[in-house]
């Protein structure tokens, strides 16, 4: 079934309706809470999935970028600067809205960062770092840029549970929500459940229409050519190397608006959300999705990360993921929805499949 | 810094590089006889461990380091069979993420069997208190039981890989599978006891080393991240250079605590690593020429 991109955002839009309306009716509003978080969550697996799939370079350090945008926003939305309110930085910064001013807990006043401040920095600092990272790691290839990017990964985590300012292992709590239009705010309220709901989708719904151009466009053949075979797309002028970092930092940028938006809604984040495991998961989203499958990695991002975070797995999530990575990439490499029953008989039986393999 | 304390650091970076030196000597052993790099590698260190502790409950202590390493061979050659053997020429990004999803479960099942607990061996000789002073530095035991350890594991490889007709076949197959297999090589038996005995060696140094550092179900992620550092600053395939990487990146650990906050130390160590695979992705001891023909 080969739908065009508009179509099947239209069917994702109705299916969104369709699942609020049904937890409405049944009672189960409170699914929207982790519906929602597994849109956030959903939007660093397309970004991963636009970088293994169709550039073909593998990320264990997604959750590194999803922690610089999480981690950004809670500490600047979280930091009271009213005793500073007085240098002529500060006023100035209040004066364009850069700093506001909100009530805390005890009535008083705290001048903390304007969380859009926050998200812009967030996605700024994580797209800086990729491209610094990205440049000269994606000259490399296969399990060199796995392992480096496993390194980045742990760079963070480590960072993140070794300084003080930022939690060490408790993490940044009492993040504040997101006001990000007049009467709507990112943020855990009840109250504000559905509509967060429908705007966490609506981000996902927009990323698909926007990645769905991309890869149809001229950019996004040149990608598929440089996962073929790199050389060839380089004789046919391709510009791998650029291409790849673009791709790298757009992924980075995706995981770390995810976090930030997340952390706002959440209320706060912690370093498990910056663990190789973390990676690895998404890593296998997209596995399950297929590599080059948007909409597949959608899916399975969409399933996986919903169970899990109902806690259907409960104590054996991370080995439920080991598992499902490790049949998927043994008995379908090209996704669930591309499973060829035939072509692994032969295997098993010790003839050659016939055709060569994806992915 | 006085010289007595020096010391002190100079022997605990050993001991951890050691360890380090023969995670990288595993990777070395699976990468030359298939060209992949098995992200397993630690949670082989972590078996040997946990594996030796349970066992040496129930029998003397050789004797349960000694079934422990047999135990986690076998379970080196059944991740071969079962995950790699069959799946032809994979591509590099799927075997990537295959060896993760086997650590993942190594991981899981150490977790289901044994608990979140911290454990340990006990020392082979004396106990925690016990200690050799040398130049005013007290050193534990276990610590001359660790460098022994690996010194003999490179020495014995050595002789292997110098001596033996299986050593021999081995690099037949690394250098060259297909010509490996026209002279009658074994290959895919080869390929199988290489991961037996790169899982052996892991576990033999997660047993040795468990009483100084402990082990838990946890333990091998991070080794495996310092082990492929290592293996890559010597050069993959050197197992030489492994060493002599692994000795001076525990050393550079060591000092690089007492002047940083120790959660910083790993930190350290990944910096260098990606600063290495920017500059040098041949290793430290690698000639141009060589490197050149490699593809990174």
């Amino acid at each position: 079934m080969r739908l065009p991109a508009p179509a099947r955002v239209a069917l994702l839009a109705a299916a969104v309706v369709a699942v609020q309306l049904a937890t409405q009716a049944s009672g189960k509003g409170f699914y929207l809470t982790q519906l929602t978080m597994t849109a956030y969550y959903a939007l660093v697996v397309v970004g991963l999935s636009l970088l293994m799939g169709y550039a073909g370079q593998i990320s264990l350090g997604q959750a590194g970028f999803f922690a610089i945008g999480g981690y950004t926003a809670a500490f600047v939305s979280t930091v009271d600067l009213s005793a500073q309110a007085s240098l002529p930085a500060l006023a100035l910064l209040a004066r364009l809205g850069v700093l506001v001013a909100r009530p805390d807990l005890y009535g008083g006043q705290i001048l903390g960062v304007n969380p859009w401040a926050g998200l812009v920095l967030g996605v700024s600092l994580a797209s800086g770092v990729a491209f610094a990272v990205g440049v000269p790691v994606l000259r490399l290839r296969g399990h060199y840029l796995a392992m480096a990017t496993l390194a980045f990964g742990t760079i963070v985590s480590a960072v993140v549970v070794g300084t003080q300012r930022l939690g060490a292992a408790d993490g940044i709590s009492g993040v504040p929500p997101f006001p990000v239009l007049p009467g709507v705010r990112i943020g855990g309220g009840s109250a504000d459940r559905v509509v967060n709901y429908y705007l966490a989708w609506g981000l996902v719904a927009l990323s698909m229409l926007l990645l769905g151009n991309l890869v149809g466009s001229r950019t996004g053949r040149a990608l598929r050519a440089i996962h073929g075979a790199e050389d060839a797309a380089r004789a046919m002028g391709v510009d791998a190397a650029r291409l790849k970092v673009r791709v790298f930092v757009l992924a980075a940028a995706m995981a770390s608006a995810a976090g930030v938006l997340l952390t706002h809604y959440v209320g706060g984040i912690g370093p498990s959300e910056t663990s190789a495991m973390k990676s690895v998961r998404y890593v296998a989203m997209v596995a399950v999705g297929g590599m080059g499958s948007l909409w597949g990695a959608l899916s399975a991002a969409a399933v996986l990360e919903f169970l899990s975070l109902r806690g259907v797995f409960g104590a054996h999530d991370d080995a439920v993921f080991g598992g499902i990575l490790l049949l998927v990439m043994l008995f379908a490499p090209d996704g669930i929805l591309n499973f060829r029953a035939r072509g692994l008989l032969a295997r098993l039986r010790g003839r050659p499949a016939g055709s060569g393999e994806g992915a | 810094m006085t010289l007595d304390l020096a010391l002190q650091y100079l022997v605990a970076g050993l001991t951890y590089g050691a360890i380090y030196a023969v995670v990288a000597i595993g990777f070395n052993i699976v990468y030359s006889a298939t060209g992949i790099i098995n992200f397993a590698q630690g949670e082989f260190v972590m078996l040997g461990g946990m594996l030796a502790v349970q066992l040496s409950r129930s029998m003397p202590l050789p004797a349960a380091v000694a079934l422990s390493v047999a135990i986690t061979a076998a379970v080196g050659a059944v991740v071969e069979v079962a995950f790699i053997r069959w799946l032809g020429k994979p591509t590099v990004l799927r075997m990537v993420v295959i060896t993760i999803g086997v650590s993942i479960l190594l991981r899981e099942g150490a977790l289901f069997l044994w608990g979140e607990g911290v454990r340990s061996l006990p020392y082979f000789t004396g106990d925690e208190v016990s200690s050799v002073g040398i130049l005013g530095a007290r050193i534990s035991p276990q610590v001359f039981w660790v460098l022994g350890t690996v010194a003999l594991i490179v020495a014995v490889l050595e002789w292997f890989y110098r001596r033996t007709l299986l050593g021999w076949e081995m690099q037949a197959c690394a250098a060259n599978k297909d010509a490996a297999a026209l002279c009658g090589v074994p290959v895919r038996r080869l390929v199988t006891l290489s991961f037996a005995m790169a899982a052996a060696i892991g576990a033999l140094a997660g047993a040795v080393v468990s009483p100084i550092t402990y082990t838990s179900y946890a333990a091998g992620g991070p080794l495996a991240i310092k082990g492929f550092t290592v293996a890559i600053l010597g050069g993959l395939g050197n197992s030489g250079g492994a060493v002599a990487a692994g000795l001076a990146l525990g050393v550079v650990e060591s000092f690089a605590v007492s002047v940083l906050p120790a959660a910083y130390k790993d930190v350290v160590t990944l910096s260098l690593l990606l600063a290495v695979l920017v500059v040098r992705p041949s290793g430290l001891f690698a000639s141009g020429e060589a490197a050149r023909l490699k593809e990174f």
